[in-house]
């Protein structure tokens, strides 16, 4: 009688869960790719895992709470590792509707890959596309803030040394009134002019110049 | 009294501001490809050559005009010869058209510059599709990098007709390019005195940092190899020669008035037959540098995409038989491959269209030039290092300085000639032209040369008189045959081309196939392009022309006197 059973049981999970069946996934991992070293070896206690996470999953749906792992029908596992999975209903008669299946695990795939340390990439459910997270987008682009920066620091670099122009232009054209004043000082203070100074060109009487030479000095005695 | 002529605090900023001048982006994305096309190593032989006949004699030309004459272009030929004004007049007007478009390159360093302190890097990652399933379709056809530049940052039009928008980012980003160089010239020599420094040494900081980083990297020595392994056969190839002379020419950025500006500012007494071959050395030494950079970074990338291409065939074959994961290798892949093709013939045959065939050859062979290896194939080896918003920065900050150092001095050559000519203040504003993307303007050798036979002999005095020295025998030689020769052969060369190949076509960016495709010109176009070479070359002519009539008049009215 349990041998019955038993062949029965077999063959309607059969029935139910072969490759390209109804409402039937592949899954595929790549746990060398994604471990290198660390990779675990695929047995039967990572399928008992797998089929927990699916049941998991579908306990989340509203009218699947009562999904157990017996459920979870997984077959035609290889060396890949790849292996077809189905769910069935409680009756285990049916496979319930690949949509409901598809939109479980789309929301709870997070877990799911981290109960085995994998990704989307390296833990792939064919035909259940991932939702791909979107970039962080900012509420202000980064690069205005730099550009902005930039901007603001050429724009008073320019107004400094425009303005620094004009001051030493101001300060150019005070200049000639206040040469007139020097010029009427030159007899009371001593001024230079170009490295002499004014004193000694003033100097009443005269001076010696000594580079010509006296009517005594310019015959040679013989 | 008539206000000094201002100077350069120092020799030293005279050839920094030469340098900076000459060494620019030219150095760092033509060079390396015309080395990869014409014959890797060997294209050195012709490089070095046209150096010595072409490069080194004229730049000394210019420079030795630029000092003795001191003024700007316009008004030295017009020193040297009346007739010769529209020379001078011709090289303002091409450095002007110059001067918007390369500004417009600054603008996109900006923009990079900018966009590297994010996390990614924006170029990185393709953005996703509306239904956040899976990537952009044109990110996917083309590539994450190529998407960046072509949609982000240029937002291209499918064809030159079609007009697009304004770009903001853009329009914004050559505005400040505009500012920094109206801030770099606004003093004169006394502010780009001091901007040189920094334009010209930067840039070897930079490709020092580089170089060391590329050596280091994984496939650098793959690209090192293909490019320097001479391929002898090319050195027949006239090609190889006219590249060469071209490129010395424009590398140098002889003809454009911006040499004669800056040594217009020198003291009389300056050695400028030193200072040319100097920096005539530089240049050529930095162009080879910087393909030694380049060509490790394309050796890395090239490296890169070979082993994510084999990843990929590993990957499908995997998938397709069901094999271990790990068991398929890049070495033992072709032994696999033809035990499935045996043992599974009618699997493998499906699965055979989609295996790309993955070659290190073809990848290193892509040789690709200008705006293209700047802002894609760079890009894409800097977003696979560690760290990649540093490298970012350096090198986007790097491409800055020598698009600044050349601007400098494409402004001086208009400068300088309007500045001798009337008295201004020193406030000169410079509007730019911000709108739409100009990625359409031709890549013609400008038509405006240094053309007229040197009067040497008439020069060789005044030289003598400045620099205290004799002339060289090899000098004389140049500039009195061997130089013009060069230059009027490429002249016709370039214009026999132009004619026998008919209609000038670009290259446009297909969205829908994410690739570039060849188009013709449209009329509109060719015309406008007729008008811009024609408004330079017109001017050396119509200017001889005016200086002869209005001698003839000034002969029949004034008496001669005794």
């Amino acid at each position: 009688m349990l041998c019955l059973l038993f062949f029965l049981v077999t063959a309607i999970h059969a029935e139910l869960c072969h490759p390209d069946a109804e409402n039937a996934f592949k899954v595929r991992l790549s746990i060398r790719s994604a471990l290198g070293d660390k990779a675990y070896a695929w047995d039967t206690n990572e399928e008992y895992l797998f089929k927990a996470m699916v049941a998991f999953s579908m306990r989340k749906v509203p009218n699947r709470e009562t999904t157990e792992i017996s459920h979870v029908l997984v077959c035609n596992v290889t060396q890949r590792v790849s292996f077809w999975f189905v769910v069935t209903d409680p009756s285990k008669n049916h496979t319930l509707p690949a949509v409901e299946v598809q939109s479980a695990i789309r929301m709870s795939r997070n877990r799911i890959n981290s109960a085995f340390f994998l990704n989307d990439q390296t833990l792939e459910f064919l035909k259940i596309p991932s939702t791909l997270a979107p970039p962080t987008d900012p509420s202000v682009p980064i690069w205005i803030i730099i550009f902005g920066v930039i901007f603001c620091i050429v724009i008073v670099a320019v107004m400094l040394l425009i303005l620094s122009g004009i001051r030493q232009r101001r300060r150019m054209s005070k200049g000639p009134t206040e040469v007139d004043d020097t010029e009427e000082k030159c007899e009371n203070t001593i001024t230079i002019e170009n490295g002499i100074p004014c004193d000694p060109l003033d100097t009443k009487g005269g001076r010696i110049n000594d580079a010509f030479l006296t009517e005594d000095e310019r015959l040679t005695p013989l | 009294m008539e206000k000094a002529r201002p100077l350069w605090a120092n020799p030293l900023q005279f050839v920094f501001a030469c340098i900076s001048y000459s060494v620019g982006l030219g150095n760092v994305w033509r060079f390396p490809y015309l080395c990869q096309m014409y014959g890797g190593g060997s294209f050195l032989v012709p490089y070095v050559i046209m150096l010595i006949v072409e490069g080194m004699p004229l730049l000394y030309l210019e420079l030795a005009v630029g000092q003795r004459m001191r003024q700007g272009s316009i008004g030295a030929w017009r020193t040297i010869s009346p007739y010769l004004g529209g020379v001078g007049l011709a090289s303002v007007v091409v450095s002007f058209f110059l001067s918007m478009y390369y500004n417009i390159i600054n603008a996109w360093a900006f923009w990079y510059l900018f966009h590297s302190f994010q996390d990614p890097l924006p170029w990185s990652v393709c953005p996703l599709n509306g239904n956040r399933t899976g990537y952009d379709e044109e990110c996917e056809k083309a590539s994450s990098t190529q998407y960046f530049w072509y949609r982000k940052t240029l937002n291209i039009a499918p064809a030159i007709q079609d007009g697009g928008g304004v770009q903001w980012g853009q329009a914004l980003c050559l505005v400040l390019a505009w500012l920094v160089v109206y801030l770099c010239t606004l003093r004169g020599t006394e502010s780009t005195g001091k901007v040189v420094y920094f334009t010209a040494l930067l840039p070897y900081c930079v490709l020092i940092i580089y170089l060391v980083r590329g050596l280091t990297l994984h496939g650098a020595t793959n690209g090192l190899a293909y490019m320097f392994t001479p391929k002898l056969d090319q050195l027949a190839n006239p090609k190889a020669w006219i590249n060469a002379a071209t490129q010395i020419f424009f590398s140098l950025g002889l003809g454009f008035g911006s040499l004669i500006a800056f040594a217009s500012y020198n003291q009389p007494s300056t050695n400028c037959q030193k200072h040319a071959i100097i920096v005539s050395l530089i240049n050529s030494a930095t162009s080879i540098f910087a393909s030694v950079v380049t060509f490790s970074i394309y050796g890395f990338k090239a490296t890169f995409n070979y082993e994510s291409c084999l990843n990929k065939v590993i990957l499908l074959l995997t998938n397709s038989f069901d094999l271990e994961d790990g068991f398929l290798t890049a070495s033992n892949l072709e032994q696999v491959k033809g035990y499935l093709a045996s043992a599974f013939p009618g699997k493998y045959s499906e699965v055979l269209p989609q295996m790309k065939n993955c070659s290190l050859e073809s990848e290193l062979a892509t040789a690709v030039q200008g705006t293209g290896l700047s802002f894609i194939v760079y890009t894409e080896a800097i977003k696979n290092m560690a760290a990649s918003q540093l490298w970012s920065v350096l090198y986007f900050f790097m491409l800055l300085m020598l698009g600044i150092g050349s601007m400098l001095g494409n402004t001086a050559a208009i400068l300088t000639p309007l500045t001798d000519s009337k008295v201004i203040s020193s406030h000169l504003p410079k509007e730019a032209i911000s709108g739409e993307e100009g990625t359409w303007f031709p890549n013609q050798p400008s038509l405006c040369f240094t053309p007229p036979p040197m009067c040497s002999i008439l020069f060789e005095s005044d030289l003598k008189a400045m620099t205290g020295r004799t002339l060289n025998w090899y000098w004389k030689v140049m500039w009195a045959g061997v130089s013009p020769l060069l230059i009027i052969s490429l002249f016709v060369f370039y214009l026999s081309d132009y004619i026998l190949t008919g209609t000038l076509q670009y290259q446009a960016w297909d969205a829908s196939q994410g690739q570039l495709v060849t188009k013709d010109y449209p009329l509109y176009t060719l015309a406008i392009i007729g008008l811009l070479v024609a408004s330079s070359t017109m001017c050396i002519p119509l200017v001889a022309l005016g200086t002869f009539i209005a001698r003839r008049l000034q002969g029949r009215g004034a008496p001669p006197v005794a």
